[in-house]
């Protein structure tokens, strides 16, 4: 989990915030990549987030902390995860040899777990027994209430009440696992509302409790420290390719919502300047704001619940609403990493519509024996389309971040047989 | 500067414009001027406002289906300062003077007649070229201060800001309640030693014994969401309520100083 300075470049200053400073450019020091980044949260958080941030800097050089993180990693979460060789999707495809990073293995059923771990154990270095988290699909919810069940900690999930319809099997888990599920009505319902909420809570409940956020989004540290605790998907899938390949692969895809599972997986690759990164979002239904959740395509620069990154909003800066037949991406911020790396071009940021992710989904499904969450066959999409333009030596890794059981129930509604 | 505290303790009364309309909030403001009000803050309706409750959620939805924006709120403003010498404070998240861009704001803001603004979601660390902007068209930047600032952090929120200080009397979000919470007073005294600006109290100020108590330890005490909830509770005759509401603060404030 050491710093790296590969974000440590200046990107295009922001015009209205003007050119950031010149201490902001030389690393992540204050949590800026590039521009994109920062800690714009209200005063009452200020003082929480520069507690987290000392407390996860001198734990990430503790070693005691790295071995206990690492040991629940493996006898917990079930790490390494597989990277699994999808033969049978290959040779229909007829291009690029495609494997599969199989996070859907992980306990729980998702990446989620490796970041929940690792702050749950910073929760507790911190003295906090109080955990609060937000939930769009659930795994997030489930793998906090999962942790906080392990540690005997008291847990708060927020849930937007769409999310919860559409997501009523990861309630009842986190239901089972001892955690209060609160629902939030306002706003689009979803994610976006739920993180809404839970800030209010942490606002008011500071002192005593953690905020586990979910995904490589607010404010710093939240970025840096949840993009590095799932760095082992891609320290694990490099070494994994290299033993089974002997070269890196062409291309590395992986879905986008905030983006944790992307840049978990990516974070190794981005020194290997030969391998593509490619983000997927969720292009929804269309095209017009409020119909998806590509934030690379139609949103722009904005500051959104304590970072500055892409935001879908409107031309008063007002955010918008999104939609995602996958509740994990239906977000309209991108964590700033993302940003940056795509205004670097480091990385490339494609969508898929709900319609090519649910028939990538049932694709998985019938030639690897693979049913991906909707999250995750956004990524499978986007290799569907990509591997057979490619040449039949290329290796391309696709993260299956997920698995998906939690959308039995929208499957349900849309696979006709 | 027109922001002065004619008593103790001043008023700053806060409204989310655009609630029910630009022209109401108007009204209300001319209002709570005329109630006492010394400053008046102009809320910026946000569509993710995580600093409020449920009161100002629900007038920043109601604002926002009809499109207030920024430019309305600058527009009401300029209306304002025709008619009043009070103290005109805009209130909003960051992200729409971002995309309005932050000096384009500045100069619109003092155009208006404007003397300063707040901004929730702004700490003074992020706060250098909105910092600058404000200082170029001579607008005071209003910070807030926290029960839960350490002294450091303190001693930059009194640095940076102009016109008075904002102390939040409570972690939490905004909205009336029962009691003050003993932080406010412990934390007006840690913020009186590093500034000789008027410190203003916020955050649950709802009623004449909370605003006389505020008068006991700060220069003036902030009511937002007491206001917002009458607006919304009065249609067609917001600001008389507020009106009302208001003068039984201030007359109550007067009275407790008066026996004291």
């Amino acid at each position: 989990m050491e710093e790296t300075t590969s974000n440590a470049q200046n990107s295009e200053a922001n015009p209205a915030l003007g050119k950031p400073d010149k201490q902001l450019r030389v690393r992540a020091v204050r949590g800026r990549f590039g521009s994109y980044g920062g800690r714009y949260v209200p005063e009452t958080l200020m003082a929480a987030l520069q507690e987290l941030e000392t407390a996860y800097a001198v734990a990430r050089k503790d070693k005691a902390f790295r071995d206990e993180f690492h040991r629940l990693l493996a006898d917990f979460a079930g790490r390494p995860t597989p990277l699994f060789l999808a033969e049978r999707l290959t040779q229909q495809l007829g291009g690029a040899r495609i494997y599969l990073k199989r996070e859907d293995l992980l306990h729980t059923g998702a990446h989620k777990i490796n970041n929940c771990i690792g702050q749950a154990l910073l929760a507790r270095r911190m003295g906090k027994h109080r955990i609060i988290a937000e939930t769009g699909a659930g795994q997030h919810g489930v793998a906090t209430a999962t942790v906080c069940a392990l540690f005997g900690m008291e847990c708060v999930v927020y849930m937007g009440t769409e999310d919860m319809r559409r997501q009523e099997l990861n309630v009842f888990r986190m239901k089972l696992l001892g955690t209060e599920v609160r629902g939030v009505d306002s706003g689009s319902r979803t994610l976006k509302d739920a993180i809404n909420e839970a800030m209010r809570d942490w606002v008011t409940n500071v002192r005593t409790t953690h905020y586990l956020l979910g995904s490589v989004l607010g404010a710093h540290p939240y970025p840096t420290m949840v993009r590095d605790f799932h760095r082992v998907i891609g320290q694990e899938a490099r070494k994994q390719v290299l033993k089974a390949e002997g070269r890196l692969p062409s291309a590395v895809i992986a879905c986008v919502g905030g983006g944790s599972n992307a840049i978990g997986v990516f974070y190794e690759f981005i020194k290997d300047r030969e391998v593509r990164l490619i983000g997927v979002e969720a292009g929804g239904r269309g095209h017009s704001l409020g119909e998806h959740a590509a934030r690379f395509d139609g949103g722009g620069p904005g500051v959104l619940q304590g970072t500055y990154s892409y935001v879908l909003q409107d031309l008063a800066g007002q955010i918008a609403l999104t939609h995602s037949v996958s509740a994990g991406l239906d977000y309209p911020a991108i964590g700033p990493e993302h940003a940056w790396l795509h205004d670097q071009g480091r990385a490339e940021y494609v969508s898929a519509s709900d319609q090519e992710a649910l028939d990538a989904c049932l694709r998985l499904a019938r030639m690897e024996g693979i049913i991906p969450a909707l999250e995750s066959a956004h990524a499978i999409a986007e290799c569907i389309k990509r591997a057979p333009k490619m040449d039949k030596s290329d290796i391309v890794i696709v993260n299956v971040s997920g698995r998906g059981d939690k959308d039995i129930g929208i499957l349900r509604e849309n696979v006709a047989f | 500067m027109a922001i002065h505290f004619k008593q103790r303790p001043g008023l700053v009364a806060y409204i989310t414009c655009g609630d029910p309309t630009l022209d109401v909030s108007r009204e209300v403001a001319l209002a709570a001027i005329r109630a006492g009000a010394d400053v008046i803050e102009l809320g910026v309706p946000f569509s993710d406002p995580v600093a409020d409750g449920p009161v100002i959620q629900r007038a920043s939805e109601r604002a926002l289906q009809h499109g207030t924006n920024l430019i309305g709120v600058l527009e009401v403003a300029k209306q304002l300062r025709q008619q009043s010498n009070a103290g005109l404070i805009i209130f909003s998240y960051l992200n729409p003077i971002l995309q309005f861009g932050l000096d384009k704001f500045c100069a619109a803001a003092a155009e208006a007649g404007v003397d300063g603004a707040l901004v929730t979601d702004l700490p003074v660390e992020e706060a250098a070229e909105y910092l600058r902007a404000m200082k170029a068209h001579k607008l005071a930047p209003v910070f807030l201060a926290a029960p839960t600032s350490p002294e450091k952090r303190l001693r930059d929120v009194a640095k940076h800001s102009r016109g008075f200080v904002y102390a939040i009397s409570r972690t939490g979000i905004t909205g009336a309640r029962q009691e003050l919470a003993g932080d406010a007073r412990s934390l007006v005294e840690r913020l009186r030693v590093h500034t000789k600006l008027p410190i203003a109290v916020g955050f649950g100020v709802s009623t004449p014994e909370q605003f006389a108590e505020v008068g006991g330890f700060a220069d003036a005490a902030v009511v937002g969401s007491a206001i917002v909830q009458r607006i919304e509770q009065n249609p067609g005759q917001e600001a008389a309520a507020v009106s009302e509401f208001l003068s039984s603060l201030t007359g109550t404030a007067q009275e407790a100083v008066g026996k004291s």
